[in-house]
């Protein structure tokens, strides 16, 4: 077992696996609350199947 | 960001986790890669596009889509003729600026990190297994991920809706499509063809708004989707439906069992069995597999990897009490992940796990982000206008249309302006880098940027001229793409000639831009949340736990809301000690300060600096507090029917839990006990779902089950609406012997007294023919309706939807924002939900309430409206049309005056004033004379 540290190391970043709708949100919000964030996307590019996606209800709106 | 990236390993503990990540190469150097696409065309070797899910080709060298972060060229090398046979090189000769690096190779890194998110999302189920459905086989039986880039405007067939086998050769012009069908629960609720056994959520939801499209792209196409159960059971989704039956669309509740192609006809036959057992043999143009979501195994080996537990399905394993955490501290999860769901309850979720992964790194929050110092600003007053125009290809965007260079030649002669530079990309980082240093060494005191939108794109301009030491709103942009080239894309003189037009009025309006300025607010660092339920309750122990004070106000005399009638929650757990855990917790934190049997009185204020008086039995206070969270809750309807409050054997959910919980009489001795779904919902009081009904009926009839296993449990229902992973309830009870009869909503079932029984009669579709069930209880899955609490909304001016909920920003990507800024919304009060999406929805109310109480200041003023005194007859017209309240009378003064915070500056003000009092500063009057003037000044020549 590990001793534990009476003065534990707290890193204000995190690493969000996915780059789609849900990850980039998340990084946008802890990004706007002060913390470093890692968007870490297994393609070349984030957008996930949100950016496939024609149009979207109930507006219609482009999902792009 | 970190692209074509994977997780390696992880060690550490929550706070201090150590992360390896592969990254994969992509032999394109993305500081030097422009984007500019001659690779691509260079490049000979061309595949299937994924994308276009292979509707379409790409290259070998590509970018994945027009708008990809980042838009930079990447080498997919098991495609590239020159990694694999070691010629060609086509790009590497092309390439303008050197990009290309085939000796790029998989690099390691590792990242230090408090926390973990997972938010891995899904694959779309791949149906090339089912034969019966001749996915494989057949060009017209397609995917609904495929028939998404079919209708896309930007898709393989520029939107138009043709047969896949019509468009097999290059140069065929495709035949239209006029009969398709939609085939639901593919790749889901089924265990023999596939393994997954759950309802993957969103697909009766993106069938409908698919047919709906389809009609929209041409009347005339039939549509119909055959259905087990049409689970629309999200805000407003049931709206959509009757909207969609009302267009024409059909809904036949079939399983269809085979696809075949008559190849003769030039047609796809479909085999189903309708209701009454008739055999129907359909002939179709083009079949859509609803296809499921499903976990790829690439992630099942992730979670294994970092230890996270996982349930059947390869879900990740959460409570309903803890929707975003794993069994690993530290490492959360949101999205379908968790579990299929659709993109706002993902949006939802991806704020509370937000919210939840940065609560143990909140004391050290801002100690890795630096801010840039700002540069002092450039005084111009004295100065004639020095105008920079900047004109923008967008990649071919533009420049594939409008000649650009024409136009960057004609903005030379106009008054003002002193430099002309074409980008490809005017918005690229390094456009900004350059753009800012020709802003001084020009002396360029005016900016006019000819490429696309203000909407998304004028921040980062105002930053550019800001970094150069501009004053931000001396920038002015003449969107030549979505106003001309995309517009006009066929007409390349024309679209020229606009582009010209634009650049001379954004020109002529730039000449008489001046600097203005925003002023800065303080933020009262603590929050109200109103409403003392899970969502209450959560809310605030989420922003205690980030330091920030809060305020709860119940308007009862405890806490713990509906939740305290509920007995068991969505994953079978109790949830009475759930509720006592947090009241519990709301108690000793010492930092929430709660009001019970209070209310809201008065409102004051804006986001930042609100002064909200709470009334409770000792009188009215005053709270001072930066954001509100409004978690108000709903209620359970009373029915007025089926002899609800006449016969005793009949109750509502809610006094059936109660039951439950005590093990009652009426429950024990009962031989016979039936459910009625959709009591009070989806009727015409009430048009909506109330979604969580459903699932409540199963878990009580499990419950019921396994109390007496000789029991017999009858559900009539519309639709069983077990979405996502609750399924498997469904499937459960049924197997328990739970017996399901659908009814149609023109033929209610009719209640009768029976002794101390009551006799139920329906029709039963299947048989045809009338059933009567003698109960010994009858539970009404009753409606939850809204409070339609108009005072307190009016207060926060938060609007509602048609059904009486508290309508967010956005239905997709704002859905726990208010249009009003500081005000946010969580748990029933904005629609029926079930416990764990109300807990997620508290906690990413919190985390955008978080991205308030976290700024250094409230920024207001800028490009708002001043009126001028003298010519304010105080006639109230300006107060009336401010859709923000932030107009008041001054009573003194006889004038109208604005708040600056709350103004968002539509300029309905300025619009509707029959005096011009009210000036739009960066849209006044002489602003927009001079951009008219430009506008008609080739007429006038």
């Amino acid at each position: 077992m590990n001793k534990r540290k009476t003065n534990p190391t707290v890193r204000a970043a995190v690493a969000v696996v996915g780059g789609g709708i849900t990850g980039m949100q998340a990084a946008l919000d802890m990004a706007d609350a002060g913390f470093f964030v890692y968007i870490i996307e297994k393609s070349p590019a984030i957008g996930g199947v949100m950016a496939q996606l024609d149009k979207t209800f109930p507006t219609n709106d482009c999902a792009m | 960001m970190i692209t074509l990236a994977e997780i390696e390993n992880v060690s550490g503990v929550e706070g201090d986790f150590s992360v390896t990540l592969r990254q994969k190469p992509r032999y394109v150097d993305t500081e030097k890669c422009i984007a500019c696409g001659i690779c691509a065309e260079k490049c000979p070797k061309k595949v299937d596009d994924e994308y276009n899910e292979g509707l379409a080709k790409r290259k070998a060298i590509y970018v994945p889509y027009a708008q990809a972060v980042p838009l930079k060229y990447t080498i997919d090398p098991d495609n590239c003729i020159f990694l694999q046979k070691g010629k060609c090189g086509a790009c590497e000769k092309f390439c303008p600026s050197g990009a290309i690096n085939f000796q790029d190779t998989e690099t390691k890194r590792t990242i230090a990190v408090g926390s973990l998110i997972l938010a891995t999302g899904f694959n779309s189920y791949d149906p090339s297994g089912l034969d019966n459905y001749i996915y494989r086989d057949c060009p017209d039986v397609v995917t609904a991920v495929e028939f998404e880039r079919m209708l896309s405007a930007t898709g393989p067939y520029g939107g138009h809706l043709v047969r896949p086998s019509s468009r097999m050769k290059k140069g065929d012009t495709g035949a239209p499509v006029k009969r398709i069908a939609w085939l639901q629960c593919v790749g889901s609720r089924e265990k023999n063809r596939c393994t997954n056994e759950y309802c993957s959520s969103v697909c009766c939801m993106y069938a409908v708004k698919q047919a709906i499209i389809a009609k929209d792209h041409d009347k005339s196409v039939d549509c119909s989707i055959f259905y087990m159960d049409m689970r629309t059971q999200g805000k407003n989704f049931d709206h959509y439906l009757v909207s969609a039956q009302e267009k024409g669309v059909s809904f036949i509740p079939t399983k269809v069992h085979t696809v075949e192609e008559d190849r003769a006809a030039n047609k796809l036959l479909l085999r189903y069995m309708t209701d009454n057992g008739i055999a129907v043999l359909d002939d179709i143009d083009l079949v859509v597999l609803s296809t499921g979501l499903e976990i790829p195994g690439s992630i099942r080996d992730l979670a294994e990897r970092l230890d996270v537990r996982l349930d059947g399905n390869s879900f990740i394993d959460t409570d309903s009490f803890h929707p975003v955490s794993t069994s690993v501290p530290g490492i959360y999860g949101c999205g379908v992940i968790t579990g299929p769901k659709d993109i706002p309850q993902s949006v939802m979720e991806a704020s509370a796990a937000a919210c939840a992964a940065t609560e143990k790194l909140a004391a050290a929050r801002n100690s890795l982000i630096t801010q840039p110092e700002p540069v002092p600003e450039l005084e111009i007053a004295r100065q004639k206008p020095r105008i920079g125009v900047f004109v923008c290809n967008c990649g071919s965007n533009i420049g594939g249309v409008v000649r650009v260079p024409e136009v960057a030649e004609y903005a030379q002669t106009l008054p003002g302006v002193v430099y002309v530079e074409e980008n490809l990309f005017t918005c690229s980082q390094d456009t900004q880098d350059k753009m800012a240093q020709v802003i001084r060494e020009q002396g360029l005191n005016r900016v006019v940027i000819a490429a696309c939108t203000p909407i998304t794109h004028e921040p980062l301009f105002q930053e550019t001229l800001a970094a150069a030491g501009l004053n931000k709103y001396l920038v002015e942009m003449a969107n030549i793409r979505n106003h001309d080239s995309w517009v006009h894309a066929d007409n390349p003189d024309a679209a020229t000639e606009k582009a010209i037009d634009l650049v001379r009025m954004a020109t002529a309006k730039a000449f008489l831009l001046e600097p203005l300025y925003q002023s800065e607010l303080p933020i009262t660092r603590s929050a109200l949340v109103v409403g003392g339920g899970i969502a209450g309750m959560t809310a605030a122990l989420s922003l205690s736990a980030h330091g920030y004070p809060v305020t709860l106000v119940e308007r009862s005399e405890v806490l713990g809301g509906q939740a305290r009638n509920i007995h068991r929650a969505a994953k079978l757990e109790e949830v009475g000690p759930f509720i006592r855990d947090l009241e519990k917790q709301v108690a000793e934190t010492g930092s929430i300060t709660v009001y019970t049997g209070a209310s809201i009185t008065d409102v004051k204020g804006f986001v930042g600096n609100f002064a909200t008086e709470v009334t409770d039995g000792s009188g009215p206070r005053t709270v001072e507090h930066g954001v509100a969270v409004i978690a108000t809750g709903a209620r359970e309807y009373k029915p007025q029917e089926y002899l609800y409050g006449e016969h005793p054997a009949v109750v509502t959910h809610l006094e059936m839990d109660e039951l439950l919980k005590n093990d009652d009489e009426k429950v024990s001795g009962a031989e016979t006990v039936a459910f009625i779904q959709c009591v009070g919902s989806r009727n015409e009081t009430n048009p909506y779902c109330s979604k969580v009904c459903c699932t409540h009926t199963i878990i009580s009839a499990l419950e019921l089950k396994k109390k007496n296993p000789a029991m017999t449990v009858v559900v009539l229902y519309r639709d069983i609406r077990t979405y996502g992973t609750r399924e498997l309830l469904y499937r459960k009870a049924r197997e328990l012997g739970v017996m399901f009869f659908r009814y149609e909503p023109e033929k209610k079932p009719l209640v009768g007294e029976a002794g101390d029984c009551v006799r139920i009669e329906f029709e039963d579709p299947i048989i045809g023919c009338r059933v009567a069930v003698e109960a010994d209880l009858l539970c009404l899955a009753t409606a939850i309706v809204p409070h339609k609490d108009r005072s307190l909304s009016g207060f926060f001016k938060v609007p509602h939807d048609g059904d009486g909920w508290l309508l967010e920003a956005h239905q997709k990507l704002r859905p726990v924002d208010f249009a009003t800024e500081g005000v946010f919304l969580c748990g029933m009060a904005h629609y029926p939900k079930p416990i764990d999406e109300s807990v997620a929805q508290a906690k990413a109310a919190a985390s955008r309430a978080l991205s308030v109480l976290t700024r250094p200041a409230i920024q207001v003023g800028g490009m708002v409206p001043r009126i001028d005194e003298r010519l304010c007859c105080g006639c109230l017209g300006c107060l009336n049309v401010c859709s923000y309240g932030a107009i008041s009378f001054n009573a003194e003064k006889g004038v109208a005056q604005i708040n600056e915070a709350l103004c968002k500056g539509c300029g309905a003000c300025a619009a509707a004033c029959p005096s011009e009092a009210p000036a739009l500063k960066g849209f006044e009057n002489k602003q927009i004379y001079a951009q008219i003037e430009g506008a008609l000044q080739e007429l006038k020549n």
